[in-house]
């Protein structure tokens, strides 16, 4: 699949933002303190920017407020009509926090709920593809609440988790590591699943029916140059830059920021802020790679009408 | 929630019926006109007629995007001057007014030497006015682009059977139970062709395709027979092999309708020898063998004999055509065994083909119960009709065997008896016509004048060597050669050696070359860099060696920016136009049709339809029979031709509704509201054969007495079968030092191998010339094919067409694939003895493993066809032209040898070898690169065309 | 309305015969040009003369290319169906390729603002341009490649099933067929009521085994497409056909000719 780089900017920041949101809703932070009240300013910011990204993408993003109606059927409906409820205990937690310096548990916990909700809608609409193989599986909303959770709790740990005193402090940072390989081995058992899923129980000879006389392959495109369909779906990159791309994941992913972590640990207590920001950092890098990688590692069922395994790559 | 409200009812607009262009299969279309918000009209739909006999209502891919055709960017807007040199493509627009005053003015001084012009027309289908212009002109230098597109085709079958595929006949698509298809990827019948694949699978026939590559109808075969290119002849002798070893033969009919009784004298070293006997009427010999002595074929009851050598008053020795035939054939060298290495079709698959053949024909005729009467006056009760059909086209004719080839296949329809009978192949009248009732070719004016009206038209078909057009000293008359020792019977000229020969004053110079619809200066030459070099050489003096070049096109083609003035035409839908029975026949085999064109839109530019510019241009030359006594012009326009020129009382381009009031078909007086009429019955007319007239109509007297009065013929005109080419033998002769016309002697070696009046094959001469290098260098054979979704160079400037043909690869066999490294995407140079070219490759495994191919005509000039220098066309699509030459390799005698049928002229195109070796990945762009051509205006972003109906 | 309804009373669709169908893309062209100024807006053409020439399509064709595995192939030698000539048994298969118009449509149930739908008169599965955002999630959904994206109007292009046609009162009877049925020159396509067990679609598809395309993906296609059929041998049956060890010289045709001829069948005047 095309990586649209408003899709992936959407995904990996509102996830981010949901997952500090989960955080703060937890009743982590203190509502009170400056750098809480920016936190959940920051939520607003990130679920909200990364909405507005993703309109960017729309054909007709004047008409997108349509989106909201097909709720019953339509994951990206759902998504649509959670986001904007999640607000609701979103912004009034934000509110309290920011205005009246308060904090209300129950609340919290439903913001909390909901914005895991929401990160689900989110995986949902690729989870629910059958024509994608490397989405269609539960790991695909696992990693989404993982990465969503692990993100936000980096960044609450980085930037506004400070006040809560070193010890604690130390606690974060052993929390965001156990988080990280959790995450992390989620995605290795999605990436597992991707690597091995092909074009799942489809084929060329299943896409034409023409199995039971001999093996297929494409001879001529139907248009010569690229189309709609060539740029979205049977977009292929080629197997060394996925290599190279899945290394600098991992690393920028899980390596860099562990290392930074728990370097954070060792360094005085000046530097461990800094160390841990840059882990942060690196992991949201690594995260935009990951999610780079999600839609390029996709294989688009479409993609065997246009040569499958051989696909002609990029359309030019 | 209920569905959305939808309006299902929306009006299509005004509809008009014409006739489609895009190719010769010459379909009726429905064209709807809808005004748009400022109130102007333009096409909203375009679909096929179905009424139309030739389409019935389909219509292909070029046909429907008639609509890009039409509004194409890369239309001519007005007449035009060169400015900048020849190639540039820097012109100044002048008015109809200069551009006809200029035209006259080189035209008029060459009245004196008409020669001097060369009038040659392409894709043109109003030759009949064309070649009346030429002849009224007087230049001997007319021809149409049949010379290099399937003459072999014509030629041999009119020879043979008095008709050809293509548009003088078709399959009995209704009944054939097997169709056997040779060469052919699209056709001129292409609509007709798919319509009758359809009902052919739908009645549960067989279709056999012999071809190279599987791709396209072939696609879709039963049996897929992929033959080494060049030698289908073989095949086809070894098919013929077997029926003869099978004892399949139709000998009934060949006694009725060919010549296989006839007797042929056998008396080698004398100047009768090979000629058929006759009385001293002129009339056939054969065998009475109760009677013991020759006959002639007329005689009331004769059974002739067909099997044994007899001998003929004063000891002259003959035999049977069809004894010789089965002497000949039945040579272990025909055998399937014999054949199957040089044609890559294993033995078992030859002698399937002809058992199946053999099956269909004699174990599954069908009847058609129908009493006609036979040219001999016989009754019969009933149509017997072998339902086995072939299809051929350039595939076999566009080599240097290829008229022999042709031949092959039509004797071989002959002997199966399925020729015009039901489910074997059927006429189209006003065929089938003996080669005898066309004219034959002319060169001269009358009495020997020097200039006015030529004696008679310019092509046809000679009967010997004393219809050649050569002047005393043996020097062609013509500038294209044709009808001389080089090609005796190039029926429908040379056009692929005008250039070429004007270019090197060989036989002579000529001042202006005149041409119309043919991009001769891209796709349509041969060795297209060497044209361009020719189209734009200067003399010592500085001018052009081809001082005047005029031509006419529609749109902004590469030959557009190798001309001096350029006459702008209309598109189809802008003009009258006449398809005509005098020129290239649409009938169907049971109706007689022909159709018009005519302004369905009115052209919003300084252009006008060539026909009418042509008759202009007449007047103001004064040429006979385009002005009145007076001097003024005869005709206002091309449909004021159309409906009142008569070539002979009663007789003019159109057949419907003549007479005064329109009731008579064929022949009757002109009538003032003709054009009407055609237009309220869909732009054509269509004539019934009577029901006895349907069949073997070369010999059917209903059939001949209807053709009579639709004046075809003034008189019955039957067909014999030749088996047996008494005119091939003829030429032979004159090779072997009989008769006053002689050839050069560097040709009687040639003349002896290729003119042997029974089919036969040889190799063809570019792999035979090249000799050992054929299999060290030059190992492959390369093809074109057409695509279906586009018309030679023309469908790349239709923004609908050129999206599924934007770039053309090399299809290349997976084995040489594998030996040569190769892989899809990867860049090759591929050569031949004459050029080298750079292209793009892809793999391919359902093609004959030695031949590699490409769709045609892709491949574009930067800049051509107001398409922008960086479209693929030009980046990366390419002409295989570039590796073929219109001469064979020299052979160090000093003479140039045109790449063409010996018999026929016909260019060689699929006999070019070639290499392929891999290349260097770089910049990906095709070569050569022959320089860029001016554009008008900058090419649109965007289409979105019908928006304004659609909100 | 994004939610399928259970049951259609008619399901229109189309039939696709990879017998015959011989690649010409007049379907493609036809379809491009009635459904350009018809239902939705323009189909739209971008950079159409330049270098990279793209463009909303609701019908292609593809070639494919289709060669026997091993255990697939006829051992050589035998018989002469597909082993033919040099090049072994590979053979082309054009491919057309519309909308489906699947029971299951997934690319209804993914659109988050009700412009997908499929009709519960007809089965005809449709984008109402006005509501459509343009997210391309349906055409994420669909696993054939049906639905296009118009880049000038940002909303999605599919097959209609010509539904500007079938209906329209403006129009002969006989012409009320989609665009791409009555224009096939080789009548490759069909169209007709897959509810009728006794259409002319449905008759075909019993008759000729049609099949579904990636019945794997649970869409249930309303249209269905004919395989190549069986191909037999050159000659089968012809027992006159069998090989002689010597070739048979002329002598021994023209004995036959003799006799043959002392028997004419000439006097009766066959044809
Ligand atoms: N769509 C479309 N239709 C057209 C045209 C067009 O440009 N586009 N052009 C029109 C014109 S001018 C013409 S002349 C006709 C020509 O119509 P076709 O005769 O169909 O012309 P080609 O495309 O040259 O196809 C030749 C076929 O012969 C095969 N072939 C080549 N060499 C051999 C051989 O040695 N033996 C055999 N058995 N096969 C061989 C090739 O693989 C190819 O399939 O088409 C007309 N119709
Ligand atoms: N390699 C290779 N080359 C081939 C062939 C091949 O098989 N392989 N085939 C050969 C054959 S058979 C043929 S027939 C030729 C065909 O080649 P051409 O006859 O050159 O055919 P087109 O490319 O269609 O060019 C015809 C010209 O007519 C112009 N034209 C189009 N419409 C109109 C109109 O309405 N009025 C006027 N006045 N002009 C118009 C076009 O713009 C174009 O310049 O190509 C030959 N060249
Ligand atoms: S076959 Fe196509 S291009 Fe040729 S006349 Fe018919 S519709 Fe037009
Ligand atoms: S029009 Fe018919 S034969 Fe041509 S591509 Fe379409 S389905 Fe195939
Ligand atoms: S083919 Fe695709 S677009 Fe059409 S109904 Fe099925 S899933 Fe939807
Ligand atoms: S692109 Fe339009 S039709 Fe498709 S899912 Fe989005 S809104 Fe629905
Ligand atoms: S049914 Fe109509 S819209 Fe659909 S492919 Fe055919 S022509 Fe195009
Ligand atoms: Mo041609």
């Amino acid at each position: 699949m095309h990586p649209a780089l408003s899709v992936i900017a959407f995904t990996t920041f509102s996830g981010a933002g949901y997952g500090l949101a989960f955080v703060l809703a937890l009743g982590h932070g203190n509502s009170a303190a400056l750098s809480t009240k920016i936190g959940w300013f920051v939520v607003l910011a990130m679920i909200g920017g990364g909405l507005l990204s993703s309109t960017l993408h729309l054909g007709n993003p004047q008409r997108a407020w349509r989106a909201f109606s097909q709720w019953r059927s339509s994951w990206l409906s759902r998504e649509g009509v959670m986001a904007i409820l999640t607000f609701i205990p979103l912004t009034l937690l934000a509110a309290m926090s920011i205005l009246a310096d308060s904090f209300n548990l129950v609340l919290g916990y439903i913001g909390a709920i909901m914005c895991m909700i929401t990160v689900y809608c989110t995986a949902m609409i690729y989870a629910s593809l059958r024509t994608i193989p490397q989405w269609h599986t539960k790991w695909t909303p696992a990693c989404y609440i993982a990465f969503s959770v692990t993100s936000g709790t980096l960044i609450y740990m980085a930037f506004f988790g400070r006040e809560a005193g070193s010890a604690s402090n130390n606690a974060w940072v052993y929390l965001s590591v156990v988080f990280l390989v959790v995450a992390w081995l989620i995605k290795y058992c999605w990436s597992k699943n991707a690597l091995a899923a092909g074009y799942g129980a489809s084929s060329m000879e299943t896409a034409t029916g023409l199995g039971n006389i001999g093996k297929v392959r494409l001879l001529e495109r139907p248009h010569a140059m690229g189309n709609y369909l060539t740029d979205e779906m049977a977009f292929r990159v080629a197997r060394k830059h996925l290599n190279k791309l899945g290394w600098i994941e991992v690393f920028l992913g899980v390596v860099l920021p562990i290392v930074l972590l728990l370097l954070s640990l060792v360094v005085g207590s000046g530097l461990a802020g800094f160390f841990q920001v840059l882990a942060t950092i690196s992991l949201m890098a690594g995260l935009f790679v990951e999610r780079w990688l999600f839609f390029a590692v996709a294989k688009h069922a479409v993609g065997l009408y246009y040569g499958g395994e051989e696909a002609l790559v990029p359309a030019e | 929630m209920a569905d959305p409200q939808l309006n299902l009812s929306e009006p299509l607009g005004e509809k008009h019926s014409t006739t489609c262009y895009m190719c010769a299969c010459r379909c009726g279309i429905n064209v709807y006109l809808k005004p748009g918000e400022n109130g102007e009209k333009s096409v909203r739909y375009i679909e096929g007629n179905r009424d139309h006999p030739v389409n019935q209502g389909v219509l292909c891919a070029k046909g429907s995007a008639g609509i890009m055709q039409h509004y194409s960017p890369a239309r001519l807007n007005a007449p035009m001057k060169r400015v900048g040199p020849r190639g540039s493509g820097e012109f100044e627009e002048i008015t109809w007014e200069e551009a006809l005053t200029m035209a006259t003015d080189i035209l008029e001084p060459l009245k004196e030497d008409p020669k001097k012009l060369a009038f040659f027309t392409g894709r043109d289908q109003s030759q009949s006015l064309t070649s009346w212009w030429a002849q009224q002109f007087g230049t001997p230098n007319y021809a149409a682009h049949g010379g290099f597109c399937s003459v072999n085709m014509a030629a041999a079958g009119i020879y043979t059977i008095g008709g050809a595929f293509w548009e003088f006949g078709s399959p009995d698509w209704e009944r054939t139970k097997l169709f056997v298809m040779f060469g052919v990827a699209e056709d001129h019948d292409s609509n007709p062709i798919k319509m009758g694949i359809g009902k052919l699978k739908k009645n549960g026939g067989r279709f056999v395709s012999v071809n190279p590559v599987r791709t396209g109808y072939s696609a879709v075969a039963d049996n897929w027979l992929g033959v080494r290119p060049g030698t289908d002849g073989l095949l086809i002798l070894s098919v013929i092999h077997e029926l003869f070893r099978m004892q399949k033969i139709d000998l009934d009919y060949l006694l009725r309708y060919s010549n296989a009784p006839f007797l042929v004298i056998d008396a080698p070293g004398t100047a009768d020898h090979g000629l058929i006997a006759r009385d001293k009427n002129g009339v056939e010999l054969v065998w009475d063998a109760k009677k013991k002595k020759a006959v002639p074929q007329t005689t009331k009851g004769v059974v002739p004999h067909l099997s044994s050598e007899v001998t003929l008053p004063k000891k002259v020795k003959a035999k049977p055509v069809l004894m010789m035939m089965a002497e000949e054939y039945s040579k272990p060298e025909y055998a399937p065994e014999a054949v199957a290495g040089e044609t890559g079709i294993a033995a078992e698959t030859i002698r399937g083909l002809a058992a199946e053949i053999a099956k269909v024909a004699f174990e599954e005729e069908i009847t058609i119960e129908q009493e006609w009467t036979d040219m001999k006056g016989e009754k019969h009760d009933r149509f017997i009709g072998r339902p086995v059909s072939f299809h051929a086209m350039r595939g076999i004719s566009a080599h240097s065997n290829g008229f022999q080839t042709c031949r092959a296949l039509h004797v071989l329809q002959v002997l199966i008896g399925s020729v015009d009978c039901p489910g074997g192949f059927r006429s189209k009248p006003s065929y089938p016509k003996p080669y005898t009732a066309h004219p034959k070719p002319h060169a001269t004016q009358h009495d020997g004048a020097k200039n006015g009206p030529l004696a008679g038209p310019h092509l046809g078909y000679p009967h010997g060597p004393e219809d050649l057009l050569l002047c005393g000293e043996g020097k062609p008359l013509r500038i294209d050669k044709a009808f001389t020792w080089d090609a005796p019977l190039s029926a429908h000229g040379m056009m692929h050696m005008v250039i070429a020969n004007a270019h090197a004053g060989d036989p002579y110079k000529i001042d202006t070359l005149f041409m119309y619809m043919a991009n001769m200066a891209w796709n349509s030459s041969m060795n297209t860099r060497g044209v361009i070099d020719m189209l734009t050489d200067k003399d010592e003096d500085g001018n052009y060696v081809i001082p005047n070049i005029i031509y006419s096109d529609a749109y902004r083609s590469e030959t557009v920016a190798y001309a001096d003035l350029i006459l702008p035409d209309t598109t189809y839908l802008e003009r009258h136009d006449c398809i005509s029975l005098l020129d290239r026949p649409c009938s169907e085999p049971e109706a007689v049709v022909d159709s018009i064109r005519w302004p369905v839109v009115e052209p919003n530019r300084e252009v006008r339809g060539f026909q009418s510019v042509v008759l202009d241009l007449g007047a103001r030359l004064g040429l006979p029979g385009m002005v009145n006594e007076d001097g003024t012009a005869k005709y206002k326009d091309y449909a004021d031709y159309m409906v009142n020129h008569e070539r002979k009382p009663g007789i003019g381009p159109l057949a419907g509704y003549r007479g005064k009031d329109g009731s008579k078909s064929g022949r009757g007086e002109p009538n003032p509201d003709q054009l009407e009429r055609y237009k309220e019955n869909g732009s054509f007319s269509m004539t019934h054969l009577p029901d006895e007239a349907l069949f073997f109509k070369h010999a059917n007297k209903a059939y001949q007495d209807f053709a009579v009065d639709m004046g075809f013929f003034d008189a019955p005109a039957p067909v014999t079968f030749n088996l047996y080419s008494e005119v091939m033998q003829k030429f032979r002769l004159a090779a072997q030092g009989h008769g006053d016309v002689q050839p050069p002697d560097r040709l009687r070696d040639r003349l002896e191998l290729t003119f042997n009046p029974l089919p036969t094959w040889y190799a063809p001469f570019e792999e035979e010339r090249l000799g050992d290098r054929t299999d060290k260098e030059f190992p492959y054979h390369a093809l074109t094919q057409r695509p279906a979704a586009m018309y030679h160079s023309w469908g790349s400037q239709n923004a609908w067409l050129r999206q599924i043909h934007t770039k053309n690869p090399l299809y290349v066999p997976g084995a040489i694939c594998d030996e040569k490294g190769l892989k899809d995407g990867d860049w090759a140079w591929v050569s031949s003895w004459h050029g080298k070219i750079k292209v793009e490759i892809a793999r391919m495994e359902a093609v004959n493993d030695k031949t590699m191919w490409t769709w045609n005509a892709i491949g574009k000039r930067r800049g051509a066809w107001e398409l922008d220098k960086d479209a693929p066309e030009a980046t990366k699509g390419f002409l295989l032209n570039h590796l073929i030459n219109e001469l064979l390799p020299p052979k160090g005698d000093g003479y140039r040898w045109a790449n063409s049928d010996p018999v026929t002229g016909q260019a060689a195109w699929y006999d070019l070898r070639v290499n392929i070796e891999k290349a260097e990945a770089d910049d990906e762009v095709t070569l050569p690169i022959l320089g860029e051509q001016k554009r008008d205006k900058a090419p649109k972003e965007e289409i979105r065309y019908g928006l304004e109906w659609t909100k | 309305m994004t939610t399928l309804p259970a049951s259609t009373n008619k399901k229109l669709g189309l039939v696709i015969d990879l017998d015959t169908c011989v690649g010409c893309h007049a379907c493609v062209i036809n379809c491009k040009e009635w459904n350009t100024s018809g239902y939705g807006t323009a189909l739209s053409d971008q950079d159409p003369y330049g270098a990279n020439p793209v463009g909303s399509w609701l019908n292609r064709i593809h070639t494919f290319e289709v060669t026997p595995m091993a255990h697939q192939s006829k051992p050589k030698g035998q018989g002469v169906g597909e082993v033919i000539g040099t090049a072994g048994e590979a053979r082309v298969v054009h491919f057309p390729k519309s909308c489906l118009h699947c029971e299951d449509a997934p690319c209804v149930t993914v659109c988050p603002t009700g412009a997908s739908y499929k009709r519960e008169e007809d089965g005809i599965v449709l984008v109402d341009e006005d509501k459509c955002i343009g997210c391309g999630l349906c055409a994420w959904s669909c696993a054939y490649g049906a639905r296009e994206m118009d880049q000038a109007e940002g909303v999605m292009k599919k097959c209609t099933l010509c539904v500007d046609r079938i209906y329209n009162e403006e129009m002969d009877e006989i012409d009320r067929q989609p665009a791409c049925v009555r224009t096939c020159p080789a009548g490759a396509r069909h169209f007709g009521d897959f509810a009728d067990p006794n259409s002319n679609v449905s008759v075909l598809v019993k008759e000729r085994g049609g099949f579904d395309l990636m019945p794997e993906q649970g869409n249930k296609p309303v249209n269905k497409y004919l395989p190549p059929r069986a191909r037999t041998d050159l000659g089968e049956g012809a027992a006159f056909a069998a090989p002689v060890d010597s070739t048979e010289e002329a002598g021994g045709v023209l004995g036959w000719i003799d006799r043959a001829l002392s028997g004419s069948t000439r006097s009766k005047g066959a044809n």
